[in-house]
């Protein structure tokens, strides 16, 4: 497929090249707290992930900056290796440095607030192309929404992130604070997949394999979705945006045909529901498309997205991570120009008000 | 020929089951008051549990053999029903206990359904607290050619295709029963990988996740290559979901092949050979044609047996079939798949599968 | 076709891979334990450069939880996805990757054939005396 003139990548993962990156913004007594203490979530290893990635840093090997440190490190060599090569003319940070979901509340906020002035000093500041996203101590949800106000109207942060882990479902009451902030800066909540909840990764317990693991995101997003729907979020706000980062998107359409068909059913549990699930997840999610499911059959992807709705969809590559999508090998069935055009920017560029 | 596989005969309390207890828990369960082990997986009174006009004005429904065979196979002119019992031993924590409450279950049905009817069949019921109990109930049970598979509820403890579940599957082939996993939780892990929710609704819509993590489970732990004989049933699963579960797990295979070299066949290869879904619900769509897409991407005829999931609340009138199905594969799933499927069953009723 | 010289033999020792230009297009050359095996760089899937995949064995399995491995050397690995290729013939492991790496046939010529032609060698200085990996392509 021929590159198109605009790219929007909604996903594109900054690295720190040590957590000392974060100096400049922390205050002494959190520096010396992670190098005492590390930075504990609820997961148990002090370095390396639970299941064990497929490559180092779960990033290309190919994606080393030539000055040395981790995949997605250098700002300068992101941007020509990743926005230059592919083309991309808008991108949208969301850095998975250790900081959301981490047990101590008070030194996750400190972390959150270094890296959203990491983001804004050291890649927005530097790459016009580039554009933040807030990220929150999300397991609290009152300083989150501190957090959103203090960088709401600042047009380099675009979005709020969250990780799709959370420790309770994201419907929860608790996290409304995070959600009345993102609607009242008008700002799409981003919910990105991993994290570490507590919990296993799966309804029945831990999985042997990092590839259960990868599918099972899949499956915990449909969770954490059909949580957002019933518990009322969108009731409650109804112009707020969600966009599920990662997480997949091809389940969705049987999902939205269960949950209606079960909601028809059970709708006297949930009378605060005022339209059918799929009408507020028509209305208030979107989804990136990394990573694009493959089947033999291409054309059966043009159905998830005829079904979904080409207007639901947003590009999004994952740079440097390993299972990176490139922009001119996701889109391997026909399609519109138009089609095209919203998929790779025209929607990115109405959700995020690029 | 039309065979339903997924039926719930309800039982009304444990007393019911005292005659196929031991004495001693017979005589435990009165002084501790064990009344009764109705699972939340479907709440009495939900919508959900039960099709208002099967409602009794009293009491559960579907506890007799006169009353399934006239409501679940008579009315939809079924030749043969399976009967999946879900009342909850499976939730009981002590080994002993559960081992104990899961044969009374067993002996009930038979007493209560499989000699009174004999349209009837019926399904194992075992604990997985203990699998060595477990695997005594299935030999124990498997003599009587009326009982054609074995029964757990899919949200298991662990994922199902770990190997400490491996003597269970072993004991399955080696009296040619399918394993089915049915919607609903033994509740050792919350509903959601996110933890508990607030709504029922929500359980049961996470019903769908669990199968998936399962079917995954299944495929990477590697079941189907050391039990090529083995099918797994997915009963009141859901069945749309599939074909996009089974390109993601093939699209990660593709390079997390190290982590399981014994995989040989595809998701779909196994899927299509080995796996098998209960028809109702059909989480489908409005639209027929959409529903002819999604039979398109699974791409086997082989693989829906009919069920009306009798009395859970899953469709109105008397029509199991979804528009989109057409007549040949509703032959097809009423009859053919799921004697291809229960080969005890196709022997009882002469046939040679 | 056109035959192109890579390196000399006591240049390019065992373990080691170099990439040549052929006409606009990056080939990578592997010497495996002595011999030399050509790839087009560019995983058939998402066009990873298979020159910066890892090396390793091939690790296969009769059963759940039997491992072996071996040809140690012998498989490169896309440094994307993943994607395992046997470096001798382009050949995947996984049934449901069919794309194949395309293969290159490689041979060893004597310095002094080299300098009579018709071998394209603009980068490599060419002894007779020596021995040079060639890539047909």
């Amino acid at each position: 497929m021929q590159r198109p003139a605009d790219i929007v990548d909604c996903d594109i993962h900054p690295a720190v090249r040590s957590m000392a990156d974060l100096e400049p913004w922390l205050e002494r007594r959190w520096i010396e707290h992670y190098k005492t203490y590390g930075a504990l979530r609820q997961t148990h290893y002090v370095s390396g992930a639970p299941y064990h990635k497929s490559q180092p840093n779960a990033s290309r090997r190919d994606a080393y900056p030539p000055e040395g440190g981790p995949q997605g490190s250098s700002p300068a060599f992101l941007s020509s290796h990743h926005l230059d090569a592919n083309g991309i003319t808008v991108g949208v940070l969301n850095p998975l440095v250790q900081s959301q979901g981490v047990r101590n509340l008070g030194h996750s906020a400190a972390l959150c607030r270094a890296i959203n002035h990491w983001q804004a000093e050291i890649w927005v500041a530097r790459e016009p192309r580039l554009r933040a996203s807030i990220v929150v101590p999300y397991e609290d949800p009152d300083v989150s929404a501190d957090e959103i106000r203090h960088w709401a109207g600042d047009r380099r942060f675009v979005q709020v992130l969250l990780l799709s882990r959370s420790s309770s479902l994201p419907g929860n009451k608790r996290y409304w604070p995070i959600y009345q902030a993102a609607a009242e800066a008008g700002l799409p909540v981003g919910i990105h997949a991993f994290g570490n909840s507590g919990w296993p990764v799966s309804n029945v317990g831990w999985p042997s394999f990092y590839l259960e693991e990868m599918v099972g995101h899949a499956q915990t997003s449909q969770s954490g979705l059909v949580s957002l729907v019933l518990e009322g979020v969108f009731e409650r706000w109804p112009t707020l945006k969600v966009v599920l980062v990662e997480s997949g998107f091809t389940w969705a359409p049987s999902l939205l045909w269960r949950l209606d068909k079960a909601f028809d059913t059970l709708r006297s549990e949930v009378p605060h529901l005022k339209l059918r699930p799929s009408e507020y997840i028509r209305r208030n999610v979107w989804w990136t498309s990394q990573p694009m499911d493959e089947p033999e059959n291409r054309r059966f992807l043009a159905d998830m997205f005829d079904w979904l709705g080409w207007d639901r969809l947003l590009f999004s590559s994952d740079y440097p991570h390993w299972d990176f999508d490139d922009p001119t090998r996701v889109i391997m069935f026909p399609a519109s120009e138009e089609q095209r055009q919203a998929f790779f920017a025209g929607n990115a560029r109405a959700v995020y008000a690029l | 020929m039309r065979i339903d596989c997924d039926i719930h005969p309800f039982v009304p309390n444990t007393r019911a089951l005292f005659p196929h207890l031991p004495p001693h828990w017979r005589d435990t369960s009165e002084i501790r008051g064990i009344d009764d082990l109705h699972s939340v997986n479907y709440p009495d009174a939900s919508p959900l549990t039960v099709r208002a006009e099967w409602r009794p004005a009293a009491g559960r429904p579907a506890t007799t053999a006169a009353l399934v065979g006239a409501q679940a196979l008579d009315a939809f002119g079924s030749d043969i029903g399976i009967l999946n019992c879900l009342y909850g031993v499976q939730t009981l924590y002590s080994d002993d206990l559960a081992a104990a409450y899961a044969s009374a279950l067993n002996d009930w049905v038979r007493a209560e359904f499989l000699d009174r009817d004999p349209r009837f069949r019926a399904s194992i019921v075992v604990s997985l607290e203990n699998i060595g109990m477990a695997v005594a109930e299935i030999e124990r049970c498997a003599a009587d050619p009326r009982f054609v598979q074995v029964l757990l509820l899919a949200g298991t403890s662990h994922p199902i295709g770990k190997r400490l579940y491996w003597p269970l599957f072993e004991a399955a082939v080696n009296h040619r029963l399918p394993v089915a996993l049915h919607a609903g939780s033994e509740l050792r892990n919350a509903p959601t990988a996110l933890g508990w929710p607030s709504y029922y609704l929500e359980d049961y819509v996470a019903n769908a996740q669990t199968f998936q993590y399962q079917l995954t489970s299944l495929f990477t732990e590697g079941v189907f290559n050391r039990f090529p004989e083995l099918k797994v049933v997915m009963l009141e699963s859901g069945w749309t979901w599939l074909p996009p579960l089974l390109w993601r797990i093939a699209k990660y295979w593709g390079g997390l092949r190290m982590e399981i070299p014994w995989a040989d066949r595809s998701p779909a290869e196994i899927v299509r050979d080995q796996v098998r879904f209960s028809l109702t619900p059909t989480d489908g769509p409005a639209d027929p044609d959409r529903l002819r897409r999604v039979l398109d991407h699974i791409g086997s005829d082989e693989v829906l047996l009919f069920s009306t999931d009798y009395p859970h609340a899953q469709f109105a009138g008397a029509e199991v079939f979804p528009a989109g199905i057409d007549e040949a594969l509703r032959d097809r799933i009423a009859a053919a798949n799921p004697l291809a499927t229960y080969p005890r069953l196709a022997e009882s009723l002469g046939g040679t599968a | 076709m056109a035959s192109h010289v890579v390196a000399a033999t006591a240049e390019f020792p065992p373990g080691t891979r170099r990439v040549i230009e052929i006409d606009g297009r990056a080939v990578v050359v592997f010497n495996v334990k002595g011999e030399y095996f050509a790839l087009l760089d560019k995983c058939p899937h998402n066009g990873g450069s298979l020159a910066a995949g890892v090396v390793t064995g091939l690790l296969q399995s009769a059963e759940p939880g039997c491992y072996s491995y071996a040809r140690e050397g012998e498989i490169i690995r896309c440094p994307w996805h993943g994607w395992e290729f046997d470096i001798k013939t382009g050949r995947s492991f996984c049934s449901v990757i069919r794309a194949r790496a395309r293969a290159f046939p490689v041979h060893i010529e004597p310095g002094q054939t080299i300098v009579e032609g018709p071998y394209r060698a603009e980068t490599v200085p060419v002894r007779v005396e020596d021995d040079y990996v060639v890539v047909d392509a």
